[in-house]
């Protein structure tokens, strides 16, 4: 339904536009059409009003880093299933990473992708192409077609680009296509089959360990290479102190670099394992409390750019398992605001930094649309209720998969209306009332 | 001991779960039934009637015939699974394998299994006791109490003696459990080997972590080498058995610089040569054949006390 749509009364935050007040939204035709102060639009004859008091109205958030599991492995999620949580989690658009089966290393995935996401309608999705023909690392993929198939970026994500030659050119060569490479910063010799963070839980537990710097061997030759060829790169999930440091650094430099982080790395450390929790195995594994702290004062001092969820759902049988055994990884579009909030709620961010974070840094550094509520642009709004309280259960989860390391944790904030384009793509029942 | 004390655990994961007093009274009452090893007729109506799968994903003779005869020797009756033969290799996972087992109401189930983690999984997934056989390289606890009962029958007391612990450290739940069994008990452990085998945060565990073999045995009452297993060399963890032998193999001079009355220990299979000069696997000072044997009665008192007695 693409109406007209009146938000009254909601604290909007703006970043883009240098805007934190209480203001009314109204969105026309599937554009935002006016932001002005509240009872001075004349009385809507027809269309929806939502009264927003207590609650911010923010530019739609933007997931720069999820796992959307079709093609390949449907019954861990759908391009319908994903963005339908992702609508619920307060992302009006996704970048979804190309380690489907097959990869997503050529125009005819990168088109069913974007098709599917159409046809389900809840979220933009910027499919990712590999950086590599089928993510093995030899030779690139067909960067130009996959660039006007629409993938906005290529990465080999899941796995590193080993070679050190053939990320050198895939630098060099997605400059000329305008796509943003993304490292998956793992150097594979240190990393070999661990499990968790290398360190003294890991030996109790009698699990092989990846050590931090496996990570930062890694980010460091990215960075150097982008330095190198004097193109962008994007630093996906940093985990460690060591990385950020790095990345601190090139940035001062001058050098291209953009990075993210996962809520779960500012909220758990390690010790989420403990008891081999196969719901708490990812990679990069969960870090230490320096490492947590790190990423803290990184979000705050901008070495941070994006707060992306790497959500990765998997099914029950990827996780019933012998810890070394199960698949890395867990969903995160459901849980991201509430975690972020936290940070908020704690001072550790301000709410307009939040906003940056989740949604007018990944617009830029992906080149798309999103990110502000400037008058014209596309009506992508995320209302969210910074108070709302509510335990995270498997039964709420709107993904196909439930492989969290939250459940059961009480939450507080959360999105209860997400707008894509005008269109109403959730809405929190009971929440308000129109 | 508490007069009041039980033994009330269910399953036997670790040693890191069993207290100091729970130590105590696995030992005791393995003394009490190491006797029954020694008799013409080696068995008693203990457990009559009561059933225990022996579930073995990792070869190993020893230890599961070790349990094996200590659950016969209570007339318990035992059945044994190996990978081969499991479901497992049909593509079942693990979780639905044991719930079978469990489906068929077994008393216990005894593990081994090559990952880290996977009896604590058995033990959440089934209503059966788990007794943890050993699970790639977290902990082997049975291994971990016959050697406490070993030292303690060598020594009188464990509170106050050097544990000098040589070899594969990081890959070895023998020296997890050992670690964390004797320094509960009040000894002290020194833990030597090449710095690529000796993990992070060990001392954690309880252990001191020394840099040459000839510092971890002084004044050492005891010395236990660790099997180096040959497979790891693939992984450049040492270049070559014959210097591992040269800089961390136990041979006398190394025995030489600890107690005289020191007792040599291994949990055996030996790599004769590589961890342990064959003349002192054989010599006067060894215990380990001594520790196969209570082997044997530890797993009894095992299988016991997780079975409710008291």
């Amino acid at each position: 339904m693409v109406g007209r749509i009146h938000l009254k009364n909601g604290r909007v935050i703006d970043p883009a536009n240098g805007i934190d007040q209480i203001l009314d939204v109204l969105i026309e035709d599937g554009k935002i059409s006016a932001v002005v102060q509240p009872d001075t639009l004349p009385e809507q004859p027809d269309g929806i009003v939502y009264d927003l008091q207590g609650k911010w109205v923010v530019p739609g958030l933007i997931d720069m880093h999820v796992h959307l599991r079709e093609p390949g492995q449907e019954y861990k999620e759908t391009i319908a299933t994903g963005t339908r949580a992702a609508a619920a989690g307060g992302f009006t658009a996704v970048a979804c990473m190309p380690n489907t089966k097959p990869v997503n290393d050529n125009q005819t995935v990168t088109v069913f992708i974007i098709a599917k996401a159409a046809e389900a309608g809840f979220a933009r999705v910027y499919p990712v192409g590999a950086i590599s023909s089928g993510s093995t690392g030899e030779h690139l993929a067909e960067f130009g077609e996959l660039r006007q198939a629409g993938a906005v970026g290529v990465t080999d994500d899941g796995l590193p680009v080993g070679n050190s030659q053939l990320m050198r050119r895939a630098l060099e060569y997605a400059g000329d296509h305008d796509l943003l490479v993304i490292s998956h910063a793992e150097e594979l010799s240190l990393s070999q089959s661990g499990a968790m963070n290398d360190g003294p839980l890991a030996t109790r537990l009698g699990l092989r360990g990846i050590p931090h710097v496996a990570e930062e061997i890694m980010v460091y030759r990215d960075l150097a290479l982008a330095e190198f060829t004097g193109r962008p790169i994007h630093i996906a999930h940093v985990s460690t102190r060591e990385s950020l440091a790095l990345i601190r650094r090139a940035k001062k430099k001058g050098v291209a670099v953009t990075a993210e982080t996962a809520p779960h790395y500012f909220t758990l450390t390690e010790k989420a394992v403990d008891g081999y929790n196969t719901l708490a195995k990812m990679n990069p594994p969960l870090r230490t409390e320096a490492d947590v702290a790190a990423i803290l004062e990184a979000l705050r001092d901008g070495t941070l750019d994006a707060i992306a969820t790497d959500h990765a759902p998997h099914g029950e049988l990827d996780k019933d398992m012998e810890f070394d055994l199960a698949a890395n990884g867990i969903i995160g579009l459901e849980t991201a605001v509430p975690l972020t909030l936290r940070l908020v709620r704690e001072n550790r961010l301000d709410a307009r930094r939040m906003v940056e974070l989740l949604s007018v840094n990944p617009a830029r550094i992906l080149g798309v649309v999103g990110g502000t509520l400037s008058v014209g642009v596309p009506a992508d709004i995320a209302v969210i209720d910074p108070e709302k309280k509510f335990v995270f259960t498997a039964e709420s989860i709107l993904s196909k998969s439930r492989n969290s390391p939250f459940l059961g944790w009480e939450m507080q904030g959360k999105a209860v209306l997400t707008i894509m384009d005008g269109k109403i793509t959730w809405r929190q029942e009971g929440d308000f009332s129109s | 001991m508490d007069p009041e004390y039980r033994f009330s655990h269910k399953h036997v994961l670790g040693l890191a779960d069993l207290s100091s007093e729970d130590i105590q009274a696995v030992l005791q009452t393995a003394e009490s039934f190491k006797e029954i090893s020694a008799r013409s007729i080696k068995k008693v109506p203990t457990l009559r009637g009561k059933t225990i799968i022996n579930f073995f994903f990792e070869p190993s003779t020893r230890t599961r015939l070790s349990f094996e005869v200590a659950a016969k020797r209570m007339s318990a009756d035992t059945f044994n699974i190996s990978n081969s033969g499991s479901s497992t290799v049909k593509g079942e996972t693990l979780i639905d394998t044991a719930r079978n087992l469990a489906a068929m109401n077994p008393d216990c189930i005894i593990l081994r299994h090559p990952r880290s983690g996977a009896a604590r999984l058995l033990a959440d997934h089934v209503d059966v006791s788990v007794i943890n056989a050993g699970d790639g390289t977290h902990e082997h606890p049975s291994q971990g109490l016959l050697d406490l009962m070993t030292v303690r029958q060598a020594k009188g007391e464990i509170a106050g003696l050097k544990i000098a612990i040589i070899g594969d450290i990081a890959h070895s739940r023998v020296a997890h459990s050992n670690i964390i069994g004797f320094s509960k008990m009040g000894a002290s452990v020194t833990v030597c080997g090449p710095a690529t085998l000796i993990p992070p945060g060990i001392e954690a565990l309880g252990a001191q972590v020394s840099r040459s073999v000839m510092e971890a045995v002084d004044g050492a009452d005891v010395i236990m080498a660790l099997r180096i297993q040959k497979e790891r060399q693939q992984d450049p963890l040492f270049p070559s058995l014959r210097e591992y032998a040269k800089f961390f193999g136990v041979s006398q001079k190394v025995v030489d610089a600890a107690k005289p009355e020191v007792i040599i220990m291994h949990p055996g299979p030996i790599n004769r040569g590589v961890e342990l000069d064959p003349k002192l696997a054989d010599g006067r000072r060894s215990v380990i054949l001594e520790q196969v044997t209570n082997g044997v009665a530890v797993r009894m008192a095992l299988i016991y006390l997780i079975m409710g007695g008291d």
